[in-house]
Protein backbone atom coordinates (compact mmCIF):
# COMPACT_ATOMS: atom_id res chain seq x y z
CA UNK A 1 0.00 0.00 0.00
CA UNK A 2 0.89 3.76 -0.53
CA UNK A 3 2.64 4.70 2.33
CA UNK A 4 0.83 7.95 2.20
CA UNK A 5 -2.57 6.14 2.30
CA UNK A 6 -1.41 3.61 4.75
CA UNK A 7 -0.33 6.82 7.35
CA UNK A 8 -3.68 8.78 6.36
CA UNK A 9 -5.64 5.72 6.92
CA UNK A 10 -3.44 5.29 10.57
CA UNK A 11 -4.65 8.62 11.86
CA UNK A 12 -7.99 8.20 10.81
CA UNK A 13 -8.03 5.43 12.89
CA UNK A 14 -6.60 7.03 15.73
CA UNK A 15 -9.38 10.35 15.00
CA UNK A 16 -12.12 8.20 14.99
CA UNK A 17 -10.98 6.09 17.87
CA UNK A 18 -10.74 9.48 20.26
CA UNK A 19 -14.17 10.52 18.65
CA UNK A 20 -15.62 7.37 20.23
CA UNK A 21 -14.01 7.84 23.63
CA UNK A 22 -15.04 11.84 23.56
CA UNK A 23 -18.55 11.08 22.84
CA UNK A 24 -19.01 8.41 25.47
CA UNK A 25 -17.08 10.40 27.72
CA UNK A 26 -19.37 12.78 27.74
CA UNK A 27 -22.25 11.21 27.85
CA UNK A 28 -21.58 8.74 30.66
CA UNK A 29 -19.41 11.64 33.11
CA UNK A 30 -21.00 14.61 31.94
CA UNK A 31 -23.69 14.63 35.17
CA UNK A 32 -20.79 14.26 37.54
CA UNK A 33 -18.96 17.54 35.82
CA UNK A 34 -21.96 19.24 36.11
CA UNK A 35 -22.47 18.27 39.68
CA UNK A 36 -18.78 19.73 40.52
CA UNK A 37 -19.77 22.64 38.62
CA UNK A 38 -23.22 23.57 40.30
CA UNK A 39 -21.68 21.98 44.05
CA UNK A 40 -19.18 25.34 43.80
CA UNK A 41 -21.95 28.29 41.89
CA UNK A 42 -23.59 30.44 43.86
CA UNK A 43 -26.85 30.25 43.53
CA UNK A 44 -27.17 33.65 41.65
CA UNK A 45 -25.08 31.98 39.01
CA UNK A 46 -27.10 28.76 39.38
CA UNK A 47 -30.43 30.93 38.44
CA UNK A 48 -29.30 33.37 35.69
CA UNK A 49 -30.70 32.00 32.85
CA UNK A 50 -28.42 34.36 30.87
CA UNK A 51 -25.17 33.03 32.27
CA UNK A 52 -23.13 30.73 30.58
CA UNK A 53 -23.76 27.37 33.30
CA UNK A 54 -20.20 26.04 32.16
CA UNK A 55 -18.30 29.07 33.72
CA UNK A 56 -18.13 30.22 37.23
CA UNK A 57 -19.98 33.79 36.34
CA UNK A 58 -19.18 34.22 39.94
CA UNK A 59 -16.00 33.34 42.17
CA UNK A 60 -16.66 29.66 43.37
CA UNK A 61 -18.01 29.21 46.92
CA UNK A 62 -18.30 26.70 49.42
CA UNK A 63 -21.82 27.97 50.47
CA UNK A 64 -23.66 25.04 49.26
CA UNK A 65 -21.19 22.17 51.04
CA UNK A 66 -21.74 24.28 54.33
CA UNK A 67 -25.45 24.09 54.40
CA UNK A 68 -25.22 20.50 53.52
CA UNK A 69 -23.16 19.92 56.45
CA UNK A 70 -24.13 22.34 58.97
CA UNK A 71 -28.05 22.67 57.64
CA UNK A 72 -29.28 19.01 56.84
CA UNK A 73 -28.73 15.43 58.03
CA UNK A 74 -26.75 14.64 55.78
CA UNK A 75 -23.68 13.59 58.09
CA UNK A 76 -26.20 11.59 60.20
CA UNK A 77 -27.23 9.93 56.27
CA UNK A 78 -23.42 9.00 55.54
CA UNK A 79 -22.85 7.51 59.31
CA UNK A 80 -26.62 5.97 58.86
CA UNK A 81 -25.04 4.28 55.34
CA UNK A 82 -21.87 3.46 56.98
CA UNK A 83 -23.82 1.78 60.31
CA UNK A 84 -25.66 -0.32 57.47
CA UNK A 85 -22.93 -1.20 55.71
CA UNK A 86 -20.77 -2.40 58.26
CA UNK A 87 -23.25 -4.65 59.62
CA UNK A 88 -24.42 -5.87 56.45
CA UNK A 89 -20.67 -6.79 55.07
CA UNK A 90 -20.15 -8.94 58.81
CA UNK A 91 -23.61 -10.98 57.94
CA UNK A 92 -22.85 -11.75 54.57
CA UNK A 93 -19.50 -12.62 55.10
CA UNK A 94 -20.76 -14.81 57.93
CA UNK A 95 -22.83 -16.52 55.42
CA UNK A 96 -21.32 -16.17 52.26
CA UNK A 97 -17.86 -17.63 52.90
CA UNK A 98 -18.93 -20.84 54.43
CA UNK A 99 -21.02 -21.14 51.77
CA UNK A 100 -19.00 -19.99 48.98
CA UNK A 101 -16.28 -22.51 49.91
CA UNK A 102 -18.81 -25.52 50.66
CA UNK A 103 -20.22 -24.89 46.93
CA UNK A 104 -16.46 -24.83 45.66
CA UNK A 105 -15.54 -27.84 47.49
CA UNK A 106 -18.69 -29.91 46.41
CA UNK A 107 -18.64 -32.10 43.67
CA UNK A 108 -22.07 -33.56 41.56
CA UNK A 109 -24.02 -31.82 39.39
CA UNK A 110 -26.56 -30.73 42.09
CA UNK A 111 -23.67 -28.81 43.75
CA UNK A 112 -23.40 -26.77 40.18
CA UNK A 113 -27.07 -26.18 39.85
CA UNK A 114 -27.64 -25.27 43.59
CA UNK A 115 -24.85 -22.34 42.79
CA UNK A 116 -26.88 -20.99 40.22
CA UNK A 117 -30.08 -21.19 41.54
CA UNK A 118 -28.49 -18.65 45.00
CA UNK A 119 -26.94 -16.69 42.63
CA UNK A 120 -30.36 -16.93 40.65
CA UNK A 121 -31.80 -15.53 43.28
CA UNK A 122 -29.84 -11.81 43.47
CA UNK A 123 -31.96 -11.51 40.49
CA UNK A 124 -34.79 -11.47 42.09
CA UNK A 125 -35.70 -7.04 42.60
CA UNK A 126 -36.71 -5.16 45.54
CA UNK A 127 -39.98 -4.44 43.48
CA UNK A 128 -41.16 -7.59 43.18
CA UNK A 129 -40.80 -8.30 47.51
CA UNK A 130 -40.84 -4.71 49.35
CA UNK A 131 -44.77 -4.87 49.41
CA UNK A 132 -44.63 -8.33 51.78
CA UNK A 133 -41.73 -6.62 53.57
CA UNK A 134 -43.50 -3.83 54.66
CA UNK A 135 -45.79 -5.37 56.32
CA UNK A 136 -43.52 -7.81 57.67
CA UNK A 137 -41.14 -5.00 59.08
CA UNK A 138 -44.17 -3.72 60.79
CA UNK A 139 -45.10 -6.24 62.40
CA UNK A 140 -41.46 -6.88 63.93
CA UNK A 141 -41.72 -3.61 65.14
CA UNK A 142 -39.01 -1.94 63.18
CA UNK A 143 -40.28 0.33 60.95
CA UNK A 144 -38.53 3.56 60.94
CA UNK A 145 -35.27 1.57 62.32
CA UNK A 146 -32.01 1.05 60.47
CA UNK A 147 -32.02 -2.19 61.80
CA UNK A 148 -35.04 -3.40 59.21
CA UNK A 149 -32.41 -2.84 56.66
CA UNK A 150 -29.58 -4.59 58.23
CA UNK A 151 -32.29 -7.57 58.18
CA UNK A 152 -33.20 -7.19 54.57
CA UNK A 153 -30.05 -6.24 52.60
CA UNK A 154 -27.98 -9.48 53.07
CA UNK A 155 -30.63 -10.90 51.28
CA UNK A 156 -29.11 -9.73 47.76
CA UNK A 157 -25.49 -9.26 48.64
CA UNK A 158 -25.34 -13.03 50.29
CA UNK A 159 -26.78 -14.47 47.29
CA UNK A 160 -24.31 -12.82 44.82
CA UNK A 161 -21.21 -12.44 47.48
CA UNK A 162 -21.59 -16.51 47.92
CA UNK A 163 -21.31 -16.93 43.83
CA UNK A 164 -18.24 -14.83 43.85
CA UNK A 165 -16.94 -16.20 46.91
CA UNK A 166 -17.32 -19.93 44.99
CA UNK A 167 -15.22 -18.77 41.92
CA UNK A 168 -12.25 -17.58 44.28
CA UNK A 169 -12.13 -20.97 46.46
CA UNK A 170 -12.67 -23.06 43.17
CA UNK A 171 -9.31 -21.21 41.78
CA UNK A 172 -7.32 -22.52 45.56
CA UNK A 173 -6.07 -25.95 44.79
CA UNK A 174 -6.95 -29.06 46.88
CA UNK A 175 -3.31 -30.07 47.38
CA UNK A 176 -2.84 -26.99 49.60
CA UNK A 177 -5.52 -28.44 51.88
CA UNK A 178 -4.66 -32.33 51.85
CA UNK A 179 -1.37 -30.89 52.67
CA UNK A 180 -2.51 -29.06 55.89
CA UNK A 181 -5.15 -32.26 56.50
CA UNK A 182 -1.75 -34.56 56.24
CA UNK A 183 -0.53 -31.75 59.22
CA UNK A 184 -2.73 -32.98 61.45
CA UNK A 185 -5.36 -30.60 60.64
CA UNK A 186 -9.08 -30.82 60.41
CA UNK A 187 -10.92 -30.17 56.95
CA UNK A 188 -12.65 -27.23 58.81
CA UNK A 189 -8.87 -26.20 60.47
CA UNK A 190 -7.80 -26.69 56.78
CA UNK A 191 -10.27 -24.01 55.54
CA UNK A 192 -9.80 -21.87 58.68
CA UNK A 193 -6.45 -21.72 58.65
CA UNK A 194 -5.47 -22.34 55.24
CA UNK A 195 -7.67 -21.49 52.63
CA UNK A 196 -9.21 -18.40 54.57
CA UNK A 197 -5.77 -16.16 54.70
CA UNK A 198 -4.90 -16.47 50.70
CA UNK A 199 -8.76 -16.07 50.17
CA UNK A 200 -8.54 -12.49 51.82
CA UNK A 201 -8.26 -10.81 47.98
CA UNK A 202 -11.20 -13.15 47.24
CA UNK A 203 -13.40 -11.31 50.48
CA UNK A 204 -12.02 -7.84 50.03
CA UNK A 205 -13.75 -7.93 46.64
CA UNK A 206 -17.48 -9.83 48.67
CA UNK A 207 -17.03 -7.05 51.29
CA UNK A 208 -16.33 -4.15 48.73
CA UNK A 209 -19.58 -5.27 46.44
CA UNK A 210 -21.78 -6.26 49.58
CA UNK A 211 -20.98 -2.48 50.81
CA UNK A 212 -21.77 -0.90 47.37
CA UNK A 213 -24.93 -2.30 46.95
CA UNK A 214 -25.77 -1.14 50.51
CA UNK A 215 -24.89 2.10 49.23
CA UNK A 216 -26.98 2.05 46.46
CA UNK A 217 -30.25 0.59 47.54
CA UNK A 218 -32.94 2.99 47.68
CA UNK A 219 -36.65 0.49 47.62
CA UNK A 220 -36.67 -0.96 50.76
CA UNK A 221 -34.83 2.36 52.25
CA UNK A 222 -38.13 4.52 51.33
CA UNK A 223 -40.63 1.85 51.91
CA UNK A 224 -39.50 1.13 55.52
CA UNK A 225 -37.93 4.15 56.88
CA UNK A 226 -40.17 7.62 57.01
CA UNK A 227 -38.32 9.69 59.71
CA UNK A 228 -35.53 12.19 58.29
CA UNK A 229 -32.78 10.72 60.72
CA UNK A 230 -32.66 7.04 60.04
CA UNK A 231 -32.37 7.63 55.85
CA UNK A 232 -29.60 6.45 53.94
CA UNK A 233 -27.65 8.49 51.72
CA UNK A 234 -29.06 7.07 48.62
CA UNK A 235 -32.57 8.16 50.30
CA UNK A 236 -32.20 10.86 52.44
CA UNK A 237 -30.71 13.10 49.41
CA UNK A 238 -33.36 12.71 46.78
CA UNK A 239 -36.37 12.50 49.49
CA UNK A 240 -35.26 14.57 52.20
CA UNK A 241 -33.55 17.41 50.18
CA UNK A 242 -36.50 18.20 47.36
CA UNK A 243 -39.46 18.27 49.65
CA UNK A 244 -41.52 21.26 48.88
CA UNK A 245 -40.67 23.06 45.77
CA UNK A 246 -37.84 24.65 46.58
CA UNK A 247 -34.80 22.30 45.21
CA UNK A 248 -31.12 23.22 46.81
CA UNK A 249 -29.36 22.13 43.59
CA UNK A 250 -25.89 23.18 44.94
CA UNK A 251 -26.45 20.91 48.26
CA UNK A 252 -27.88 18.26 46.52
CA UNK A 253 -25.32 17.86 44.00
CA UNK A 254 -22.60 18.16 46.45
CA UNK A 255 -23.97 15.39 48.43
CA UNK A 256 -24.38 13.60 45.44
CA UNK A 257 -20.61 14.00 44.52
CA UNK A 258 -19.26 12.94 48.17
CA UNK A 259 -21.30 10.20 48.32
CA UNK A 260 -20.66 8.57 44.85
CA UNK A 261 -17.05 9.33 43.57
CA UNK A 262 -15.02 7.61 46.48
CA UNK A 263 -16.51 4.76 46.32
CA UNK A 264 -16.61 4.49 42.17
CA UNK A 265 -12.43 5.14 42.58
CA UNK A 266 -12.37 1.76 44.87
CA UNK A 267 -14.65 -0.36 42.85
CA UNK A 268 -12.50 0.64 39.99
CA UNK A 269 -9.82 -1.45 41.40
CA UNK A 270 -11.64 -4.55 41.67
CA UNK A 271 -13.76 -4.08 38.86
CA UNK A 272 -12.76 -6.99 36.53
CA UNK A 273 -13.34 -9.77 39.70
CA UNK A 274 -17.10 -8.37 39.38
CA UNK A 275 -17.23 -9.45 35.81
CA UNK A 276 -16.09 -12.34 36.09
CA UNK A 277 -18.82 -13.02 39.04
CA UNK A 278 -21.50 -10.88 36.72
CA UNK A 279 -20.32 -13.68 33.00
CA UNK A 280 -21.75 -16.30 35.55
CA UNK A 281 -17.93 -18.08 35.14
CA UNK A 282 -17.81 -18.20 31.19
CA UNK A 283 -15.07 -15.60 31.18
CA UNK A 284 -12.15 -16.41 33.25
CA UNK B 1 -10.07 -39.57 49.27
CA UNK B 2 -10.44 -37.75 52.72
CA UNK B 3 -11.96 -40.69 54.27
CA UNK B 4 -7.77 -42.02 54.50
CA UNK B 5 -6.65 -39.44 56.32
CA UNK B 6 -9.34 -39.26 58.83
CA UNK B 7 -8.68 -43.01 59.59
CA UNK B 8 -5.03 -41.67 59.90
CA UNK B 9 -3.36 -42.97 63.56
CA UNK B 10 -3.39 -39.29 64.90
CA UNK B 11 -7.17 -38.99 64.31
CA UNK B 12 -7.83 -42.24 66.01
CA UNK B 13 -8.87 -40.26 69.44
CA UNK B 14 -10.39 -37.00 67.90
CA UNK B 15 -13.30 -36.58 69.80
CA UNK B 16 -17.23 -35.89 67.56
CA UNK B 17 -16.55 -32.61 66.83
CA UNK B 18 -13.15 -32.72 65.32
CA UNK B 19 -14.87 -36.38 63.15
CA UNK B 20 -17.44 -33.44 62.07
CA UNK B 21 -15.08 -31.09 60.81
CA UNK B 22 -13.61 -33.59 58.86
CA UNK B 23 -16.57 -35.24 57.54
CA UNK B 24 -16.98 -33.31 53.92
CA UNK B 25 -20.40 -34.15 53.42
CA UNK B 26 -21.75 -33.16 56.65
CA UNK B 27 -19.79 -30.02 57.07
CA UNK B 28 -20.38 -28.78 53.74
CA UNK B 29 -23.99 -28.96 54.33
CA UNK B 30 -23.46 -26.93 57.99
CA UNK B 31 -21.60 -24.35 55.91
CA UNK B 32 -24.34 -23.84 53.54
CA UNK B 33 -27.50 -24.10 55.44
CA UNK B 34 -27.00 -20.21 57.21
CA UNK B 35 -26.56 -18.65 53.41
CA UNK B 36 -29.91 -20.92 52.21
CA UNK B 37 -32.06 -20.76 55.50
CA UNK B 38 -31.37 -16.53 55.36
CA UNK B 39 -32.11 -17.06 51.34
CA UNK B 40 -35.12 -18.61 51.85
CA UNK B 41 -36.43 -16.63 54.66
CA UNK B 42 -35.95 -13.09 53.14
CA UNK B 43 -36.38 -14.29 49.60
CA UNK B 44 -38.84 -17.12 49.82
CA UNK B 45 -41.22 -16.29 52.15
CA UNK B 46 -41.83 -12.70 51.24
CA UNK B 47 -42.21 -14.02 47.61
CA UNK B 48 -44.98 -16.67 48.90
CA UNK B 49 -46.38 -14.08 50.93
CA UNK B 50 -46.87 -12.05 48.02
CA UNK B 51 -48.37 -14.48 46.09
CA UNK B 52 -51.03 -15.00 48.69
CA UNK B 53 -51.76 -10.64 49.65
CA UNK B 54 -52.40 -10.41 45.63
CA UNK B 55 -55.19 -12.94 46.52
CA UNK B 56 -56.63 -11.11 49.24
CA UNK B 57 -57.65 -7.68 51.02
CA UNK B 58 -55.02 -6.90 52.86
CA UNK B 59 -53.74 -3.04 53.31
CA UNK B 60 -51.46 -1.18 55.62
CA UNK B 61 -53.83 -0.91 58.61
CA UNK B 62 -56.06 -4.19 58.22
CA UNK B 63 -55.94 -6.58 61.40
CA UNK B 64 -58.05 -9.04 59.21
CA UNK B 65 -57.29 -10.26 56.01
CA UNK B 66 -59.98 -11.59 53.66
CA UNK B 67 -59.43 -13.74 50.64
CA UNK B 68 -61.17 -12.17 47.96
CA UNK B 69 -59.48 -14.61 44.79
CA UNK B 70 -58.89 -13.07 41.09
CA UNK B 71 -60.09 -10.04 42.48
CA UNK B 72 -57.55 -7.80 42.87
CA UNK B 73 -56.15 -8.83 39.06
CA UNK B 74 -59.57 -8.40 37.67
CA UNK B 75 -59.25 -4.84 39.19
CA UNK B 76 -55.99 -4.16 37.95
CA UNK B 77 -56.66 -5.58 34.33
CA UNK B 78 -60.19 -3.60 33.98
CA UNK B 79 -57.23 -0.37 34.97
CA UNK B 80 -56.16 1.72 32.02
CA UNK B 81 -53.14 2.83 33.91
CA UNK B 82 -52.09 -0.87 33.93
CA UNK B 83 -51.86 -0.95 30.13
CA UNK B 84 -50.34 2.21 30.07
CA UNK B 85 -47.43 1.01 32.94
CA UNK B 86 -47.18 -2.22 31.55
CA UNK B 87 -46.54 -0.08 27.63
CA UNK B 88 -44.52 2.03 29.06
CA UNK B 89 -42.16 -0.59 31.26
CA UNK B 90 -41.80 -2.69 27.77
CA UNK B 91 -40.83 0.30 25.80
CA UNK B 92 -38.48 1.83 28.12
CA UNK B 93 -36.83 -1.76 28.41
CA UNK B 94 -36.84 -2.57 24.71
CA UNK B 95 -35.55 0.54 23.22
CA UNK B 96 -32.97 1.37 25.99
CA UNK B 97 -31.37 -1.99 25.71
CA UNK B 98 -31.27 -1.46 22.28
CA UNK B 99 -29.25 1.38 22.17
CA UNK B 100 -27.24 -0.43 25.60
CA UNK B 101 -26.00 -3.32 23.05
CA UNK B 102 -24.99 -1.22 20.31
CA UNK B 103 -23.39 1.44 22.58
CA UNK B 104 -21.27 -1.31 24.85
CA UNK B 105 -19.96 -2.85 21.83
CA UNK B 106 -18.53 0.00 20.60
CA UNK B 107 -17.19 1.35 23.56
CA UNK B 108 -16.29 -2.23 24.65
CA UNK B 109 -14.18 -2.25 21.13
CA UNK B 110 -12.32 1.57 21.64
CA UNK B 111 -11.47 0.36 25.09
CA UNK B 112 -9.55 -2.55 24.01
CA UNK B 113 -6.65 -0.82 22.69
CA UNK B 114 -4.23 0.25 24.70
CA UNK B 115 -4.17 4.70 25.23
CA UNK B 116 -2.51 6.73 27.21
CA UNK B 117 -5.04 7.72 30.47
CA UNK B 118 -6.74 4.45 29.69
CA UNK B 119 -7.19 3.93 33.72
CA UNK B 120 -8.61 7.26 33.75
CA UNK B 121 -11.16 7.02 30.95
CA UNK B 122 -12.31 3.60 32.59
CA UNK B 123 -12.97 5.24 35.60
CA UNK B 124 -15.02 7.93 34.36
CA UNK B 125 -17.19 5.65 32.28
CA UNK B 126 -17.49 3.11 34.98
CA UNK B 127 -19.26 6.02 37.20
CA UNK B 128 -22.59 6.06 36.40
CA UNK B 129 -23.02 2.49 37.35
CA UNK B 130 -21.29 2.27 40.35
CA UNK B 131 -22.80 5.97 41.86
CA UNK B 132 -25.83 5.39 43.67
CA UNK B 133 -28.81 5.43 40.98
CA UNK B 134 -31.28 7.26 43.20
CA UNK B 135 -28.38 10.13 43.54
CA UNK B 136 -27.19 10.21 39.63
CA UNK B 137 -31.06 10.40 38.59
CA UNK B 138 -30.90 13.52 40.99
CA UNK B 139 -28.41 14.56 38.73
CA UNK B 140 -30.46 13.85 35.56
CA UNK B 141 -33.10 15.55 37.52
CA UNK B 142 -31.06 18.71 37.39
CA UNK B 143 -29.97 18.21 33.71
CA UNK B 144 -33.78 17.75 32.46
CA UNK B 145 -34.73 21.19 34.85
CA UNK B 146 -37.54 22.81 33.12
CA UNK B 147 -35.97 26.69 33.52
CA UNK B 148 -32.29 25.69 33.82
CA UNK B 149 -31.96 22.53 31.43
CA UNK B 150 -28.26 22.96 30.46
CA UNK B 151 -28.98 20.82 27.48
CA UNK B 152 -31.85 23.24 26.72
CA UNK B 153 -28.78 25.95 26.76
CA UNK B 154 -25.97 24.25 25.08
CA UNK B 155 -28.32 23.50 22.21
CA UNK B 156 -30.12 27.25 22.13
CA UNK B 157 -26.60 28.57 21.86
CA UNK B 158 -25.35 26.21 19.50
CA UNK B 159 -28.44 27.37 17.60
CA UNK B 160 -29.50 23.50 16.15
CA UNK B 161 -33.31 24.02 16.42
CA UNK B 162 -34.00 27.58 16.86
CA UNK B 163 -34.32 30.71 19.55
CA UNK B 164 -37.84 29.26 20.35
CA UNK B 165 -36.73 25.53 21.13
CA UNK B 166 -37.03 25.10 24.69
CA UNK B 167 -38.63 21.47 25.39
CA UNK B 168 -39.59 20.64 28.78
CA UNK B 169 -38.35 17.09 29.26
CA UNK B 170 -39.87 15.97 32.02
CA UNK B 171 -43.26 17.80 31.33
CA UNK B 172 -44.16 16.20 28.33
CA UNK B 173 -45.36 12.63 28.72
CA UNK B 174 -43.09 11.29 25.19
CA UNK B 175 -40.03 13.39 26.31
CA UNK B 176 -40.35 12.29 29.81
CA UNK B 177 -40.63 8.41 28.57
CA UNK B 178 -37.44 9.44 26.33
CA UNK B 179 -35.48 10.58 29.47
CA UNK B 180 -36.51 7.67 31.34
CA UNK B 181 -34.97 5.98 28.54
CA UNK B 182 -31.82 7.56 28.37
CA UNK B 183 -31.11 7.74 32.14
CA UNK B 184 -31.49 4.18 31.72
CA UNK B 185 -29.22 3.84 29.24
CA UNK B 186 -26.68 5.96 31.33
CA UNK B 187 -27.14 3.45 33.82
CA UNK B 188 -26.66 0.07 32.47
CA UNK B 189 -24.08 1.22 29.44
CA UNK B 190 -21.13 0.91 32.24
CA UNK B 191 -22.25 -2.53 32.86
CA UNK B 192 -22.91 -4.12 29.88
CA UNK B 193 -19.13 -2.85 28.39
CA UNK B 194 -17.15 -4.16 31.20
CA UNK B 195 -19.44 -7.85 30.65
CA UNK B 196 -18.82 -7.44 26.71
CA UNK B 197 -15.29 -6.35 27.24
CA UNK B 198 -14.41 -9.40 29.29
CA UNK B 199 -15.57 -11.33 25.51
CA UNK B 200 -13.64 -9.68 23.88
CA UNK B 201 -9.78 -9.95 26.13
CA UNK B 202 -10.76 -13.43 26.27
CA UNK B 203 -10.77 -13.82 22.03
CA UNK B 204 -7.04 -15.52 21.24
CA UNK B 205 -5.30 -12.76 19.67
CA UNK B 206 -3.97 -15.13 17.25
CA UNK B 207 -7.50 -15.81 15.69
CA UNK B 208 -7.53 -12.64 14.58
CA UNK B 209 -3.81 -12.65 13.49
CA UNK B 210 -4.51 -15.62 11.02
CA UNK B 211 -7.54 -13.79 9.33
CA UNK B 212 -5.85 -10.42 8.96
CA UNK B 213 -3.03 -12.70 7.08
CA UNK B 214 -6.04 -14.39 4.88
CA UNK B 215 -6.61 -11.12 4.10
CA UNK B 216 -9.75 -10.24 6.61
CA UNK B 217 -10.58 -6.64 6.89
CA UNK B 218 -11.59 -5.15 10.07
CA UNK B 219 -15.14 -5.45 9.52
CA UNK B 220 -15.11 -8.40 8.16
CA UNK B 221 -13.07 -10.16 10.91
CA UNK B 222 -15.13 -8.19 13.11
CA UNK B 223 -18.86 -9.40 11.76
CA UNK B 224 -17.46 -13.18 10.92
CA UNK B 225 -15.37 -13.67 13.63
CA UNK B 226 -15.61 -11.56 16.88
CA UNK B 227 -19.36 -10.76 16.87
CA UNK B 228 -20.22 -14.55 16.81
CA UNK B 229 -17.63 -15.42 19.90
CA UNK B 230 -18.90 -12.42 22.42
CA UNK B 231 -22.56 -12.91 21.31
CA UNK B 232 -23.06 -15.65 24.31
CA UNK B 233 -21.25 -12.47 26.59
CA UNK B 234 -23.20 -9.76 24.68
CA UNK B 235 -26.12 -11.75 25.63
CA UNK B 236 -25.18 -11.82 29.41
CA UNK B 237 -25.59 -8.33 29.22
CA UNK B 238 -28.53 -7.96 27.91
CA UNK B 239 -30.19 -10.57 30.50
CA UNK B 240 -28.99 -8.58 33.29
CA UNK B 241 -29.63 -5.40 31.47
CA UNK B 242 -33.42 -6.42 31.05
CA UNK B 243 -33.55 -7.39 34.56
CA UNK B 244 -32.34 -3.75 36.08
CA UNK B 245 -34.24 -2.00 33.94
CA UNK B 246 -37.57 -3.84 33.70
CA UNK B 247 -37.74 -3.91 37.61
CA UNK B 248 -36.66 -0.65 38.22
CA UNK B 249 -38.47 1.81 40.28
CA UNK B 250 -35.86 4.54 40.91
CA UNK B 251 -35.35 6.53 38.25
CA UNK B 252 -39.37 6.94 37.62
CA UNK B 253 -39.41 7.82 41.16
CA UNK B 254 -37.17 10.58 41.09
CA UNK B 255 -37.58 11.86 37.61
CA UNK B 256 -40.90 11.71 37.34
CA UNK B 257 -43.03 10.42 40.18
CA UNK B 258 -44.94 8.89 37.34
CA UNK B 259 -46.58 12.34 36.22
CA UNK B 260 -47.33 13.73 34.40
CA UNK B 261 -50.88 12.33 35.12
CA UNK B 262 -49.89 9.09 35.28
CA UNK B 263 -48.06 9.34 31.78
CA UNK B 264 -44.96 7.65 33.14
CA UNK B 265 -45.87 5.58 35.24
CA UNK B 266 -43.94 2.04 35.11
CA UNK B 267 -45.39 -1.33 36.86
CA UNK B 268 -42.68 -1.03 39.77
CA UNK B 269 -43.82 2.69 40.47
CA UNK B 270 -47.03 1.91 40.13
CA UNK B 271 -46.75 -1.04 42.31
CA UNK B 272 -45.35 1.75 44.66
CA UNK B 273 -47.56 4.34 44.66
CA UNK B 274 -50.68 1.91 44.83
CA UNK B 275 -49.02 -0.36 47.57
CA UNK B 276 -47.25 2.19 49.70
CA UNK B 277 -48.40 5.28 49.29
CA UNK B 278 -51.85 4.34 48.59
CA UNK B 279 -51.71 1.51 51.41
CA UNK B 280 -53.03 -1.10 49.06
CA UNK B 281 -50.56 -3.83 49.81
CA UNK B 282 -53.18 -6.48 48.23
CA UNK B 283 -53.55 -4.27 44.81
CA UNK B 284 -49.75 -3.33 45.17
CA UNK B 285 -48.33 -6.95 45.30
CA UNK B 286 -51.17 -7.90 42.61
CA UNK B 287 -49.01 -5.45 40.42
CA UNK B 288 -45.27 -6.00 41.18
CA UNK B 289 -46.10 -9.66 40.32
CA UNK B 290 -46.74 -8.79 36.67
CA UNK B 291 -42.69 -8.12 36.31
CA UNK B 292 -42.54 -12.23 37.76
CA UNK B 293 -43.06 -14.30 34.23
CA UNK B 294 -39.57 -11.63 33.23
CA UNK B 295 -37.94 -12.91 35.80
CA UNK B 296 -38.62 -16.49 34.62
CA UNK B 297 -38.03 -16.02 31.46
CA UNK B 298 -34.39 -14.22 32.41
CA UNK B 299 -33.90 -17.41 34.81
CA UNK B 300 -34.36 -19.72 32.58
CA UNK B 301 -31.89 -18.59 29.70
CA UNK B 302 -29.04 -18.02 32.98
CA UNK B 303 -29.57 -21.75 33.75
CA UNK B 304 -29.04 -22.52 30.04
CA UNK B 305 -26.40 -20.71 29.83
CA UNK B 306 -24.50 -21.66 32.42
CA UNK B 307 -24.80 -25.07 31.36
CA UNK B 308 -23.55 -24.34 27.99
CA UNK B 309 -20.39 -22.60 29.83
CA UNK B 310 -19.93 -25.08 31.48
CA UNK B 311 -19.84 -27.83 28.46
CA UNK B 312 -17.49 -25.70 26.50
Amino acid sequence: MNPVLARARMVGTRAGHAAILVFFVTFLAFPFYWMLLTTFKTTQDLHSTTNNPYLFNDPPTLHHLRVLFNDTQFLQWLLNTGFVGAAVVIITLVLAVPAGYALARMTGAWAQTLGIGIFLTYLVPPTILFIPFARIIAVLGLQDSLWSLVLVYPSFTVPFCTWLLMGFFKAIPRDLEDAALIDGLSRFGAFVKVVMPISLAGMLTAVIFAFTLVTQEFVYGVTFITSSSSYTVSVGVPTFLVRGDVYFWGSMMGACLIASVPIAIIYNFFVDRFVVGFTVGAVK
Amino acid sequence: MIDTYTTAPNRAEAGLLARFADNERWLSRVMLAPAILYIVLLVGFPFLLSLFYSLSSVTVASREIHFVGLENFRRIVESGTFWLSLKNTILITVISQFFVIVFANILAMALLVDFRVKWFVRFLVLLPWVAPISLGSIGWLWIFDSIYSIINWTVRVIGLFGPNFWPIWLGQPDLAIASIIIVNVWRIVPLATVIVLAGLTSIPKDIHDAAAVDGAGFWRRHFQITAPLIMPITLVALLFGIIFTFTDLIVVFVLTRGGPYDQTQVIASWAYFTGIQGGDLAGGAAISLFLFPVLVAVAVLFLWFARRAEVT
